[in-house]
């Protein structure tokens, strides 16, 4: 191994599968927290109502498809549990509404009481054969050197970077259109748009459950990948990743969650490929190699840290955006 | 001018106007042991330029956030133009075309001053989730605002900075976008929180004309304001305001030389002279 295939490997994590699940959710989360100013510390419970609307479906007789959108309604009786209690009431609220009812929902799906209908501990494994089944890219690997994929990988990200593209169009056009206009209005100062004959705890509550569905079908996506599905799979840590990844590419902009995403898995599997070069090749002596999984987090803390510093807009956002958040 | 209609109206606190648009009857807002807002009664006559005045503290902001949804009182009731209004959220309240703004400026910081001025069109069919994506749909009523922004944009001398984020704007001139962007909800009466505070005297005069200019064109004014060469300048009718009670009204200089007025502003130390009250407060704490 060397820097080179380092590099090359930590560019195929970049554009795999994981980035595409973490860039979608992104998406969804940056419609709310970015646009909408909705502190939503819960994006992971809708990825879990995706994963489960999909495994449990299929593990139930159902078709895969069917379970994704079983996932995504899901998702929206999520937002309900997230916005009725909390949006009217002031932002840092629904921080710890999120938060906590996250958390509840995972622990309940975890909990034996449920285990007859969630499988408890256990989750579920291979429901997502069909997936497989119809990829029509032929059998093979793609790429070169450290940079292949094989085909049903390869069909995967096809899929999943679609989903973030057309997620990416949707809030382009949400955001340029007048309902775009209310929802950013809102998160400038939302008694000012209230006064100007809004409802703008309706308009909140699209926010959060269309940012909501893409963190399902982000959820659903990342269960196809992993061809297994565990309550534990869905910890608040993966909210907080996700914000680093929209926060890191630009909050508010439209390619930041992308560019983000891409940028934190870079990162994270970039710093690992390097220290396991060094310690493999006697550079880095006093590390002990099960610490570099801990030791890239850190990493990506500092990266975060030196960004806000440096670069509060994130990488795709415009100076004056940050500035602005001065006032 | 509408002064000649009030001209027959006695100049006592609750008194009945010919041809009130808001009228307000027993609104009491208490914080704790605090009554902020105590009105037994009030009438605001339509078509003039009534300004609200009294010490700091008097209960002004919490009566203008109570009319308008911000604010829960705990007992009373108030009709605009012929709709009672208690109960209802600060979003309608615009529908009625009773539109407000705040004492602390709030302008969308990271919107255009265009975007500031659209967002507050009405029927905009743009802003329904479904249907935004449709651009056709919307463009009829946008196109609609849009040419009405422009022109109260030009009204306010804000044309320039159309394309400005509102953040940059000076602090007087966020004091005319806010009214301006009011205006665009259509209102058939505006109330206004101090709407010159901050503002440089030579943009007052102009703010003036621009208040006065809405009430000849038929608009109810409603404003809270504490520069006294303001309020005697441009107000058809002065109520007075003390410790939640309405305690004074009349035409501008009966009010100024009411004793309880008068009273009032001694006893809090504000002073009824054209001085900033601000200055006078701090020999309170000394
Ligand atoms: N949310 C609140 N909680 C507790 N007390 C409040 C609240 N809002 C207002 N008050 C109190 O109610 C009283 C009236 O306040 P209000 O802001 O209406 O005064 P005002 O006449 O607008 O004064 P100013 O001219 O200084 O703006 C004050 O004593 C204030 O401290
Ligand atoms: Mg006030």
């Amino acid at each position: 191994m060397d820097v080179l295939n380092v590099f090359l490997d930590a560019i195929r994590v970049a554009i795999g599968p994981q980035a595409a699940v973490f860039a979608l959710a992104g998406v969804g989360l940056n419609l709310q927290f970015g646009y909408a100013g909705l502190l939503n510390f819960g994006q992971v419970a809708f990825m879990l109502a995706g994963a489960y609307g999909a495994s449990m479906t299929v593990d139930a007789g159902g078709p895969l498809w069917l379970g994704i959108l079983v996932g995504m309604a899901a998702a929206l009786v999520v937002a309900m549990l997230f916005g009725l209690p909390a949006l009217r009431l002031r932002a840092d609220y629904l921080a710890i509404v999120t938060i906590s009812v996250g958390e509840i929902i995972r622990l309940l799906v975890r909990s034996s009481t449920l285990e007859p209908v969630t499988n408890g501990v256990f989750g579920y494994r291979d429901f997502a054969a069909w997936f497989y089944a119809i990829n029509p890219i032929p059998a093979g690997r793609y790429g070169v050197g450290n940079l292949a994929f094989p085909a049903r990988t390869l069909w995967l990200i096809v899929v999943a970077w679609t989903l973030v593209l057309l997620a990416s169009l949707l809030v382009l056009g949400l955001m340029r259109s007048p309902w775009g206009r209310v929802v950013r209005g809102i998160r400038e100062d939302e008694d000012a748009v209230r006064s100007l004959g809004k409802n703008v705890f309706m308009y909140k509550l699209q926010a959060l459950a269309l940012g909501g569905l893409m963190g399902a079908l982000a959820g659903s996506l990342r269960a196809i990948d992993s061809q297994a599905v565990r309550p534990d799979f869905f910890l608040t840590i993966t909210t907080f990743m996700i914000y680093a990844a929209v926060i890191l590419g630009g909050a508010g902009t439209i390619i930041g969650p992308t560019i983000g995403a891409m940028a934190l898995w870079f990162v994270i599997s970039f710093s690992e490929g390097l220290l396991r070069l060094g310690i493999e090749s006697g550079v880095i002596e006093f590390l002990d190699p099960e610490d570099v999984a801990a030791i890239r987090f850190m990493i990506v803390g500092l990266a975060l840290i030196l960004l806000v510093v440096f670069r509060p807009q994130g990488l795709a956002g415009k100076p004056e955006a940050g500035l602005l958040d001065e006032h | 001018m509408s002064t000649d209609v009030l001209a027959a109206v006695a100049a006592e606190p609750g008194v009945p106007k010919p041809n009130p648009i808001l009228v307000v009857d027993d609104v009491r807002r208490t914080f704790g042991g605090l009554v902020a807002v105590d009105v037994r009664h009030l009438e605001v006559e339509r078509g003039t330029i009534t300004s609200l005045i009294g010490p700091n503290g008097a209960g002004k902001t919490t009566l203008f956030n109570c009319l308008t949804g911000f604010d829960r009182p705990q007992a009373g009731y108030w009709a605009f133009d012929g709709h009672r209004l208690e109960g209802r959220f600060a979003y309608q309240i615009p529908r009625y075309g009773l539109v407000r703004t705040f004492q602390l400026t709030k302008a969308l910081d990271r919107l255009t001053v265009m975007e500031n001025m659209l967002l507050a069109s009405r029927g905009n069919r743009g802003e329904r989730l479904l249907g935004a994506l449709l651009r056709p749909s919307w463009r009829h009523t946008e196109d609609a605002a849009r040419q009405r922004a422009e022109r109260l944009l030009e009204t306010f001398e804000l044309t320039r900075m159309g394309h400005d984020l509102a953040g940059t704007l000076s602090g007087g001139q966020r004091k005319l976008l806010e009214m301006a962007r009011a205006l665009m909800t259509e209102p058939a009466a505006i109330l206004l929180d101090e709407p010159m505070a901050g503002v440089n005297p030579r943009l007052r005069q102009t703010l003036c004309e621009h208040i006065e200019g809405l009430r000849d064109g038929g608009l109810t004014v409603f404003l809270i304001e504490h520069d006294m060469d303001v309020v005697m300048g441009i107000s058809d009718w002065v109520v007075c305001m003390a410790e939640g009670n309405v305690i004074s009204e009349g035409p501008p200089a009966v009010v100024r030389a009411d004793p309880a007025v008068v009273d009032a502003y001694l006893g809090s130390h504000d002073g009824l002279a054209p001085v900033d009250e601000r200055e006078s407060h701090e020999d309170e704490t000394s």
